[in-house]
């Protein structure tokens, strides 16, 4: 039951082969007896799940038609949940039980669809690897020495040990790509704007995106038809028309242009990881796409403006972290600044409080037009690297990190090495740009992930592509050993 | 690159982060390799460029002024340290 895909759920549940509770009982079982090895899952709500899948039997009896009804999912501990524990990943939240949901959240429930729990993840979303989570790193399902990637590992660990069909996960630099990549499953980090952020605890604002995670493209396209919507509550929400991203998925990519930067084939990259992403590009020319050499001239600067804008940003959002309203406060406080101080040295992990420095530095007198306003000067140049491309090109592709899944401590002493992992991810997001990763390879057992970037709002393209390549590759039906059966 | 402890120091108070005498040299070290990275900006030519600090582009919408959210005192009080008569509790500021 759990190699099903969502939609194979869907239909299996529409035709009685088996109930949502059935369905919610066999993934909190292999919750319960499979992450202790992975630990993936922060908060299992089990009670909750198991009394929704009762409704949502009877709902499926009546002929309900809300589109996930009775299909089990897990969050990502990022997003604001009624009643359950939203940590972030952070001690600093570890006491946190929102009184509100989430819009993504929110759509989920009214798409009928089952909480199973809150995933792990990096804290307060700031890693590549789930090294910094408060609760413990997750582990790869493919190889337990090794990183999940982040900073939603949480989420892509469990859909890769087939833990839930699908998951919502978040990315301000490639923190759904990324993980999708090093655990074989696929993700989409959709425009800038397509999804809300309300109730989403904020790292960088004008760079995070909540998006779907899942095994298959045509599985992402449902979550997404679910999370994508018009929000009141987020000032930065688009107020466009969601497209139904299922209903081309079908269609023929003959005579797609697919961009091929030739800055994202450079020094640092895998050779293996070039080799399968080279052989699923001539997978597109089989099945008639035009493979167009571009550039990105400036995609070195990419991780530089990120590590002063998205450091800036978490600086003036986790300013509100304080021990008065919500979460940790430190014990005997002797005055208010000792309060804060100590609060927020307790509260935040240490990569956490390094970019609070990072971000206070940049932003600080004298330094904010050398590098805060640099940095959104860069961040132009690097959307004009893009718009340029999409003038001649449909899609573009390309690996989506540079090497598969490392171990566990191999980055520990130097950041930046850390930070060099997001080099193919993080120019989207600078540029508020779609990107998804599915599976496209293995090398040494573990697996590799080919990026698609597509144009601004141009998700159902990028959902077709991925879709028509998972029609003639099984890449995203592999699963790690003893995860099978 | 390393940075100077005062530095530090003031980042810390600004940031209102309790950072140990001991920790300073490692964090200081850290910073310096963030600090180098991100120094790569400034071989960048950015000459006439507008700074783009929302990728895509959109205006920002006003809505109309009228009340939508219901009190929730009681809701979000629950979940606080430590309150007394619906009022959040801080170290006394004035004597």
């Amino acid at each position: 039951m759990h190699n099903f895909t969502i939609t194979q759920l869907i239909d299996g549940l529409k035709n009685r082969v088996f109930s949502s509770t059935e369905i919610t009982q066999h993934f909190l079982s292999r919750i319960k007896t499979l992450d202790p090895a992975f630990n993936s899952v922060i908060t299992l709500t089990e009670g909750q799940a198991i009394e929704a899948a009762r409704l949502a039997d009877q709902q499926l009896a009546k002929g309900d038609s809300a589109p996930l009804c009775g299909i089990p999912v897990l969050h990502k501990d990022i997003f604001c949940t009624n009643g359950v524990r939203t940590s972030c990943g952070s001690k600093m939240l570890d006491n946190f039980v929102p009184p509100y949901d989430a819009t993504v959240v929110e759509n989920f429930k009214n798409s009928g669809a089952i909480m199973l729990g809150k995933t792990n993840m990096d804290e307060f979303a700031m890693g590549s690897s789930n090294e910094t989570s408060f609760y413990g790193p997750v582990k790869n399902p493919w190889a337990t020495n090794s990183v999940p990637g982040g900073s939603s590992g949480g989420s892509a660990a469990a859909i890769a040990a087939r833990l839930a069909p699908g998951a919502t996960a978040t990315d301000t630099g490639g923190s759904i790509r990324q993980p999708a990549a090093l655990c074989g499953i696929t993700g989409l980090k959709p425009t800038y704007g397509r999804v809300s952020r309300w109730g989403m605890v904020a790292f960088a604002s004008s760079l995070d995106q909540a998006g779907p995670m899942a095994r298959t493209a045509e599985d992402c396209a449902l979550l997404l038809n679910c999370m994508a919507s018009y929000d009141n509550k987020d000032s930065t929400c688009v107020d466009r028309p969601v497209p139904n991203y299922s209903a081309n998925l079908g269609d023929s990519i003959k005579g797609l242009r697919i961009g091929i930067p030739k800055e994202y084939f450079s020094e640092g990259l895998n050779a293996g990881t070039e080799k399968a992403v080279r052989e699923s590009l001539a997978e597109y020319e089989k099945m008639g796409a035009e493979l167009v050499e571009i550039s990105l001239p400036n995609t070195g600067l990419s991780v530089p403006a990120y590590y002063v804008i998205a450091p800036a940003e978490a600086s003036a959002n986790l300013s509100r972290f304080d021990g008065v309203k919500y979460g940790h406060r430190c014990d005997n406080p002797k005055d208010l600044e000792d309060l804060y101080r100590r609060t927020r040295a307790e509260g935040f992990g240490d990569e956490v409080q390094r970019r609070i420095l990072i971000g206070t530095y940049c932003l600080s007198a004298g330094y904010y037009d050398a590098y805060y306003g640099k940095a959104q000067q860069v961040r132009e140049l690097i959307r004009q690297d893009f718009t340029q491309a999409f003038e001649k090109v449909d899609l573009i592709m390309g690996p989506t990190c540079p090497s598969p899944a490392f171990e566990f401590g191999s980055k520990g002493n130097d950041p930046v090495a850390m930070y060099l992992e997001d080099i193919y991810t993080i120019s989207t997001n600078l540029a508020g740009l779609p990107g998804m990763s599915l599976p496209c390879g293995m090398v040494d057992k573990k697996p590799v992930g080919l990026q698609i970037i597509g144009n601004y709002f141009d998700e159902a393209r990028m959902l077709n592509a991925a879709h028509q390549f998972q029609q003639v590759t099984d890449w995203h039906t592999q699963a790690p050993e003893g995860i099978e059966s | 690159m390393s940075i100077e402890k005062q530095t530090i120091e003031n980042l810390a108070t600004l940031a209102r982060l309790e950072i140990d005498d001991q920790r300073v040299e490692e964090i200081s070290q850290r910073l310096g390799s963030v600090l180098e990275l991100v120094d790569q900006l400034q071989a960048a030519d950015t000459n006439n460029l507008m700074d783009n600090s929302h990728a895509p582009q959109a205006t920002q919408r006003l809505r109309e002024d009228k009340v939508t959210e219901s009190d929730q005192r009681d809701a979000f009080q629950a979940i606080a340290p430590d309150t007394e008569d619906g009022l959040y509790l801080v170290p006394k500021v004035i004597d």
